[in-house]
Formats: structure tokens, sequence, C-alpha cells
């Protein structure tokens, strides 16, 4: 964290020029130190999840300045280092090692798509740096990717797909077909319901792969219509989820079909309009929780107060959230040394906007409640009133894979 | 795969994903004929187009939400797009002449940076909604099943569209000089035509069934800035499978097009993208200048 | 070196612009021919005095990369005239190749790197045998579609390259050489030793231009027909050329992949074909030094735009058509052109 690695810096007479070299780098690193609490956080700032980066980056605006009001750390002030990746993985890495690097920070937060996160998370663990990621994959959960640094802030595919698939396959049947975009993340999803399916006895009448960032989905639905299933699940994100929901609607699948999306993004919602009527979803957080939460509420309302009435999206609050987890684990410590942090975010006992949650010890997942959402275009509180909350499966070990199963050892 | 492929596929379903392919093929048709002409006649190699229809796009949805009239739509995005393709073409492009091909390349590529980046300015990097009109919503029956009406009306739609074209190009005095221009730009001006103003009508006439394609894909898919980037990559294959600067040929290969897309999303769905790229592969191996290219065009 | 030809420091895109084609430019061009023999001392020099100039290291070290990436571009579209949109297909092949090599062989780096070159080498002799039959504007569409037949295929065989999620774990902390060890943590150590890697390629690359064949390749870049009829092999030199140039991306590849650790999926993507053309132009096509000037200037651009404002796009945009229009022959070519005109 402070500084190079002096140790084994450089053996042999071949690389003593280098060190020569090396020497004002090592002298502006040392006057950086000492200084305030730096939290890297590489988010998309440009690219197809603009809108989604920019929330993350107000709401993770929200942690640092109440962490800073409440006086720090020990006279600490915690400062946040936005970076653009653009939403592709090279960009990550580069601007991963320049946070580490050049900007010294102390921790790193962030990261949009699950390429992008695990490419933060190779390049910060190799260095020791921890990293709390904050969107949706199951790979970094997995022994092969994991680092003693690595946390998960997000929920995962796993947890969230299975949370929906329990609330909709005893409630609408089970025939069931899927529609996943053909890469690793829409795969985790589909894993994620075929195995909450099971405990149902659903019944797969189609399962069919559409490439990631397809324009059209038209070639895929009329075989899914013709099968007139009673689930279609839609095992997309972003861009791809709202133009296969709203084809999904032009080929009046509707009329026969629930269409399920494991994850269902406020934004995706907003951009879709009214041809998300009646999905059903998962998420990590909406803003009406605070119907019944009351941190939620508190979160909200600092949230509209910062930001001309605006409230928090699901992708948002994971900003503030990942950035407030990693500064109460320095206050717990008592200190920014990455062991003792490692160590007090294992510990924490969190309730910071959605209710009780903590990280799992052997993959550091956050284990935390998954809410079940419908969309809605009527009887809409405010043009923010997009869903209503269904269903709302509480923190608990039993949704998420096994260490075990995810190859680590005891 | 799934329990789908065995024994192969219901008749009806083959044929609706036929008119399926169709339906794609018309969009692919409209971008294709644009970029073709543009490359065929100008050598101008036009990485803008995906733009073009995007602000195409843009232009038709804001409309619509002010007038709610999609046909108003339909008039003003191609004219607004073939607009700005008049003053690119004599602002921009014009002063590259003569340099090669690669100089318009990369102007042409900063440009599309900078109209997304504006379209991302004005209207943000959310993207808009937007649905058929009520008028075209709803599903048809075509005896194979149901078939969304709007789909049809794309269909028929581009199929006048290119019908005019074609008479247009074959049957006016003006359509001739752009023959003749095609083949040999140089005998054209040694015949006191000024090829430069066939160059400008050609570009504004491309980016114009850029911008017409745009509004047209909206209610398929809603809008947003990054809306073109794929859409140019899938205008290249129509137009080199058809052969640079051929009309029929633009028509042909986005047909066909459409039509592999559609089958390979039916028989092999993780082959669709990979599909059309091979089929662009083996075209160019085995017949360079593509389907209907001729050889004049680009000599 | 030793090989007297007529390409002056940058072999210019035209021959007007070489000073031997201009009147008058016996002595003047003295300073240029001097500067020419020296070519790769003075990128060198330059290179290693780079990143501290550069805003951070690992981004000195990705313009390294993206420089061998656009001098291997640069031998067939600068200097044999062939211009591809399939080079994305080498730089991944490369960096694929070393980073499974690493990932799930164990191999040693610098066994890696070889490895990596050798895929790219071969994905090359496999494409260029293809596209080689066509030319122009087809053959930049031949290797534009078989490039993205090989994107869908690392893209399909997950378990090898991790798929969209790229692949992961390329951890090199140290290399250990007979004698010495680096700490590849250390990114000044990192920068140097890529360097090092680059600084053969350059070497190697200057040589090959000097020799006979190069003068040939020319040959095929001026006159196609012209060269044939003088008795060279033309399709054979081709498919050499294009081999040769796949084999140096497919190097830059391999060293992107150690310096990164990942391999995004991204990088066999035609965009980054795209980025090859836009680099060689920006810094000056068929130069010697063009290719790393480019590259510089696309990513230092990119870079501090980025941290002006979120709407970096639209000044990248703007900036490229300002180049188009007012310096076609690319920042490097036109430096080249202000010093003949000035009487160097």
């Amino acid at each position: 964290m402070t500084g190079f690695d002096r140790r084994g810096l450089l053996r042999g007479g071949a690389a003593a020029s280098a060190l020569a070299l090396a020497a004002p780098a090592l002298l502006r690193n040392a006057a950086a130190q000492g200084k305030p609490i730096r939290i890297g956080f590489p988010v998309p700032l440009t690219g197809a999840f603009g809108a989604e980066a920019n929330d993350q980056v107000r709401a993770a605006q929200l942690a640092i300045k109440a962490f800073n009001e409440a006086g720090g750390f020990e006279g600490r002030q915690a400062e946040l280092l936005v970076r653009d990746d653009k939403l592709n993985p090279g960009e990550a890495a580069t601007r991963t090692l320049e946070l580490i690097e050049k900007d010294q920070v102390n921790f790193l937060v962030g990261g949009l798509s699950a390429a992008v996160t695990l490419s933060i998370n190779n390049v910060a663990r190799e260095r020791g740096v921890i990293y709390n990621s904050i969107t949706q994959s199951d790979a970094i959960n997995e022994a092969k990717d994991f680092g003693r640094t690595t946390f998960h802030e997000a929920l995962n595919p796993h947890m969230t797909a299975g949370a929906v698939g329990r609330h909709v396959f005893p409630k609408f049947g089970k025939r069931v077909a899927f529609l996943s975009a053909d890469y690793a993340y829409g795969h985790e999803m589909m894993r994620g319901f075929k195995r909450a399916g099971e405990a149902s006895g659903i019944q797969v009448v189609a399962d069919i792969r559409h490439p990631i960032g397809a324009s059209d989905y038209s070639a895929f639905l009329p075989r899914i219509a013709a099968l007139k299933p009673d689930v279609l699940c839609l095992c997309n994100f972003g861009r791809d989820q709202v133009v296969s929901i709203q084809q999904a609607t032009e080929f009046g699948l509707k009329r026969t079909t629930k269409l399920v999306a494991p994850v269902l993004l406020f934004t995706s919602r907003k951009a879709g309009g009214e041809a998300f009527d009646g999905v059903i979803g998962g998420t990590s957080y909406y803003w009406r929780l605070e119907d019944t939460v009351p941190t939620a509420k508190a979160f909200n309302d600092r949230f509209r107060a910062a930001y001309n009435g605006a409230v928090p999206s699901d992708y948002g609050a994971l900003g503030y959230a990942g950035v407030r987890s990693v500064l109460e684990a320095v206050k717990a410590a008592k200190s920014v040394e990455t062991d003792k942090v490692v160590a007090a975010m294992e510990g924490l006992k969190a309730d910071f906007y959605k209710g009780p949650q903590s990280f799992r010890k052997c993959d550091h997942q956050s284990i935390q409640s998954v809410l079940v959402v419908e969309s809605k275009s009527k009887d809409m509180k405010t043009p923010d009133d997009v869903f209503t909350i269904v269903g709302t499966e509480g923190p608990d070990e039993r949704f998420l894979r096994s260490c075990d199963e995810l190859g680590h050892k005891a | 795969m799934s329990e789908l492929t065995l024994g192969g596929f219901p008749l009806d379903l083959l044929a609706l994903q036929v008119v399926t392919g169709v339906a794609l093929g018309a969009i692919y048709v409209l971008v294709g004929i644009g970029l073709s002409l543009i490359f065929g006649l100008m050598n101008v190699v036009n990485f803008a187009h995906g733009a073009f229809f995007m602000m195409g796009a843009y232009v038709g949805v804001f409309l619509y939400g002010y007038t709610g009239s999609f046909w108003l739509s339909l008039v003003a995005a191609p004219l607004a797009m073939g607009l700005l393709g008049l003053a690119v073409e004599r602002v921009l492009v014009r002063p590259l002449y003569g340099r090669g091909i690669d100089d318009p390349l990369l102007l042409t590529f900063g440009l599309s940076y900078v109209m997304i980046e504006a379209v991302r300015i004005a209207f943000g990097l959310t993207g808009l909604p937007f649905g058929a009109p009520p008028e075209l919503r709803g599903a048809v029956d075509l005896g194979i099943g149901y078939f969304p009406l709007y789909r049809l009306f794309l269909i028929v739609f581009a199929g006048i569209v290119v019908g005019a074209l074609w008479l247009f190009i074959e049957r006016t005095s003006f359509g001739l000089v752009i023959r003749a221009g095609a083949r040999d730009p140089q005998i054209v001006q040694v015949l006191g035509i000024r090829i430069s103003r066939v160059w400008l009508a050609i570009f504004g006439l491309g980016c114009a069934l850029a911008g017409l394609a745009g509004i047209l894909a909206a209610p398929l898919q809603g809008v947003t800035p990054e809306m073109g980037i794929p859409v140019l990559a899938e205008a290249f294959v129509v137009t080199v499978v058809g052969g640079m600067g051929s009309l029929a040929g633009a028509v042909l290969a986005g047909l066909i097009v459409g039509i592999v897309v559609a089958m390979t999303s039916l028989i092999a769905p993780d082959m669709t993208k990979m599909a059309i790229f091979a089929l662009m592969a083996l075209v160019l191996l085995v017949r360079p200048r593509g389907l209907l290219g001729r050889a004049g065009a680009l000599g | 070196m030793s090989a007297q030809t007529t390409t002056p420091v940058g072999a210019a895109a035209s021959p007007a612009a070489s000073p031997a084609a201009r009147p008058g430019a016996g002595r003047t061009g003295r300073w240029l021919a001097l500067a020419s023999r020296h070519r790769v001392a003075l990128t060198l020099a330059f290179l290693v005095v780079f990143p501290w100039i550069a805003p951070y290291q690992a981004l000195a070290a990705n313009i390294l990369v993206l420089g061998l990436y656009a001098l291997g571009f640069n031998l067939l579209f600068g200097y044999t005239g062939l211009l591809s949109f399939g080079h994305a297909a080498f730089l991944g092949g490369g960096a694929y190749g070393s980073g499974i090599a690493i990932v799930h062989y164990g191999l040693h780096p610098v066994l890696a790197l070889v490895a990596g070159t050798l895929l790219a080498t071969l994905i090359a002799v496999a494409m260029g045998a293809l596209a080689i039959r066509t030319r122009g504007i087809y053959f930049a569409m031949t290797t534009l579609a078989l490039s993205m037949c090989v994107y869908y295929a690392f893209y399909q065989a997950e378990s090898f390259t991790g798929g969209e999620n790229g692949l992961r774990g390329i951890n090199v902390p140290s290399l250990s050489l007979p004698g010495f060890r680096l700490d590849l943590l250390n990114p000044t150590v990192k920068y140097y030793a890529v360097l090092a890697v680059v600084g053969l390629a350059v070497w190697l690359f200057s040589r090959l231009l000097s020799s006979p064949f190069g003068a040939a390749l020319e040959a095929i870049r001026e006159n196609e027909n012209r060269a044939q009829a003088c008795g060279y092999d033309v399709r054979r030199m081709k498919l050499v050329a294009f081999v040769i140039s796949g084999a140096l991306c497919g190097l830059a590849g391999a060293l992107q992949a150690i310096h990164l650790s990942i391999v995004p999926i991204e990088t066999m993507h035609y965009s980054t074909s795209g980025q090859a053309v836009m680099m060689a132009l920006l810094g000056g096509m068929g130069t010697f030094f063009g290719p790393f000037v480019g590259a510089a200037t696309f990513s230092l651009l990119q870079d501090g735009l980025t941290t002006l404002t979120s709407h970096w796009q639209l000044f990248v945009g703007a900036i490229f058509i300002a180049f188009v229009l007012f310096l076609p022959l690319g920042i490097w070519g036109e430096v080249l052109a202000r010093l003949r005109r000035a009487g160097w």
C-alpha cells in the first residue's frame, strides 16, 4: 500500500541503471504518504452504462462526504479518485495500475460489467490492494479469481436469479423457456434459474442463446412464441434486456407468457418504458424500500438533498455501499493497513442502506437481501416509481453457492 | 441444444423465420444501399454511416414527441440526415478528393465520434423508449403464425423506397449521370458535367437513406447513442457481399444477410454473429467483387 | 543499416516527399540521412526517457506496446501499401498465445512471448494465404471478415480464453533470467523490460527495411505491376510482409498480456484493427518513428481528455477531423516534410 516494495526490487547489475532511473519516482511517492485516505473508483463514465456509472459516482461521493463530516479517521479525510474505465477491461487494467502505482490509492471500489470487474480484481489482488467489486459476477467468488483482498459488495447472478426463480416458478408455471446472452454472465444467470427451478420441478421447453449485444431478437422469438411457455427467462443485461423485452412484447409473448429478467435495472426500465410492464425481476435495491427500511429512507433522503430530489438507482446504491463498507472497516480496524482492514471487513455487521449485510469469510461475498420487483407504468407515486416490490428474500447463506463448490479450501 | 432440434423444425416455423429474415433484411438493405453508393461511386468508406442511422432515429423520435405523427417523422428524419450529409460532403469530405481512401475513412471515423457524443449531450446517455405507432401495433396471422404488423409494414415500405430509388437511377437523366459516374468519372467530366455535384447528391442521398433506416428501426429497439455501431458492421457486410456501388447487389445482399441471420438464429444461435462475417469472407474469396459488383465500379 | 537505400528517416508516403526527388537536396538531406542511419538509436533514446514525460508508467508501457503494434501494421500499410483491417487478430493472437502459455501451461514469460508470437504468426500465415489474393479495398474487407472469424473462434473457446470475461491470471510478478531477477511489479522496471523487447524488435525491423527485401516492398507499393515486371514474385513477397507484420503485432500482443495481466476479448475486435489504422495515420504512415508518435498521441489524447471531460469523444473526433484536413501526412510525416522544406 505504502510506496514500492523495496525488498527484491532489483537483483543483479544489469538492473542497477533502472534503479537509478526509478529514484525520482520513489521520492515522488514517498511525499504522497500520510495524506488522505484515497479510494480509487474506476467506472464506465462513457459507454453504454454511462448513466449507471454517473449515479454510482454521485452515491459514492455521499459516503465520502458523510465520512469526512464525521471527522474522518484520526483526522485523515477520505478522497474519491474517479477514473473512466470506458467499459473496456484493458482500459480498466491500465487505470487500476495508474491508481495503484501513481496515485497510491489505499483501496479500490468500482467496476461495472463482469469482464471489467475481473480485470480490476486481477491487477489489484496481485498487488495486495483491497478491491470491493460493485457489479454482478459469479466468477469473482470462485477460488480461481478470488484473492484475499477481493470483496464483492454486489449481488451475484446465482443469488439474484435464484431469488427470482423461487418467487416466479411456483406462481406462474413450470414450462420455462430461456433466452440467454451467450457469455459467462448470461450462463451464470441461467444456471441460477435452473438450480432454483429444480426444487419446483420446472420443465425447460427451450434454451436459446443469443449473441451479446444483439440489436434484433426477432429471429429467436417466433420459435419461443410457438411453444407458449409459462415463463420466459431473459438472461441478459442492460441494452440487450431492453431490446429483447421490447421485441418480445411486439411479438405478443406477453399474452401467454410471464417475462422474467433476473437483474431488472432501474435505468433499463426507464429506457424501456411501457414495454416493461408486468416484467418481473430481481434487484439489490429499489428506492421504495424506504417504506419499510429506515436506513433506506435515510440514504434516499441524503441523496435527494444532495441531488435535487433525485432517487438513487440500484447500481448507484452499490457505489455508496461499496465505499461505505471500506470506510467503516477502516474505522473498525483503526488502521488503513490491508491485513487489518481485510479482517475488519470480514467482521463487518452492516446496515447501511438496505438492511443487514455481512461478508462471508470464504469468498468475501456480501450476504444480503434480494428484492423481487415487478415493473409498472400505472399507479405511479412519482415518475421514478416504476416497480412494485413483490417479494424479498432475506440475507441467508443458503442462497449462495457453498464455499466447497467455489473451490475454497476449508 | 434443446429438444426442439430433434427431428428438424416444423415447416411453418421455417417459413415464419424467412419472413422474419426479410424484415431484418429490409433495414440492412436501406443502410447498405447508402453505404454502397457512397463507397462505389465516390470511393469513400463512410465510417459515419452508422452515426447518420442513429441520428436519423433520434430526429424522428424527437419530432414524434412533439407532433405525435410517425409519418411526419418518416419524412423528417431522412430529410434532416440528407441535409446534414450534404453539408458534411461539401465542407469536410470534398477537400479530400484525390487523396486516396484512407483520409475520408479517418475523417468520417472522427465525425462518427462527434455525432455520437453530440447526441449524448443533447439527449442523455440512457436512450429513449420508442414503440411502434398505435396504428401499426399488434400482430397479423399469416397462416403460418402470428407476425408483428410493424415488421410487415417495414418490408412493404422498404420495397417502395427501393422501387422509387431504382426508377430514379434507371429512368431519370440525373440517374443516368450517376450510373455513368460510377463507370468512369473522367468521361462524365469530359462531357461537361460537374462530377462534384453528382458526388454531393450521392452522399446526401446515402445519408438520407441511413436516417430513414434509423427511424424505421427505432420502434424495434428504442434509440440509444450507440445504436449505429453494430449497424455499421452489418452494412459493410451487405455492401461487400452485394458488390460496391450496385443497387441491386445491396438489395440482394441485404435480404441474404437477413435470412442468414434468421436461419442461423434458429439452427445454431451461437454462430449468428460469426455467420455474417463467414459469409462475407466466403464471398470475397470466391467472388472478390461481390455478387453483383461490376469491374468498372471501382476498377 | 549498412545497405544504402534511398529511404530517409521515415520513408514518407509518396516519392515526392523524399529528398532525393527534390531538386538541390544533395547537401540539405545530410542531417536527415544522418538521422536515418541512426534511426534505431534515436527512437530508443526517446523511448528511454519517455516514462519521465508520460503521465504514468503504466500508460507509457501501453504506448510502447501500441507503438510496436502500429509499427508492425505500418510494415504492411506504410511500406507495402496494403491496408489491412484484420491486425487485431495478430495482436490478440499474440496476447492469448502468451497468456494461455502462462496461465494454462506455466511457461516462463520469455518462452510465453515466443509462444504468443508464434501463434500470431500462424494466424497471419492462414489469413494471409487467403487474403493476399484480393486487392485494394477488397483486401481490407477480407482481412476484416477473416479476423472477425478468428475473434468468434476465440470468443467461443471459453475454457482456454475466458470468453467474454477475458483471460485472467497472467500474473508475472518477477522475471528470472540467468544471473538476475527483475521485479515486474515495479512499474519502472516493467517499462524497461518491455522496452528491451520492443527495442530488439525495432532494430530487427530497421534491418529488414534496409535489406533488399525492404526495397522490394516499397517497389511493390509504388507500382505493383512494375515490380512484377522486374522479376519480383509479388504475391509471395506480400505474403511474407503480411506474416512478418503479423508476427511483430503478435509480439506486441504478447507483451501487452504480460503488462496488463489480462487479455480482454476486445483485443481481437475489429475496432482494435481500426486503432492500428488510426495510429499509423496520425503518426505518419510509412515513416519509421511515426507509429510511436501515433500511439503516443492517440493514448495521451484519450488519457488527457478523459480526465478533463466525460465528453472526451467529442474532442477526439474533432481532433481527428482536423488532422485529416490540415495534417494529412500525419504528425511525424509533417515534421519530416517541414524539416526538408527548411533545408535540413
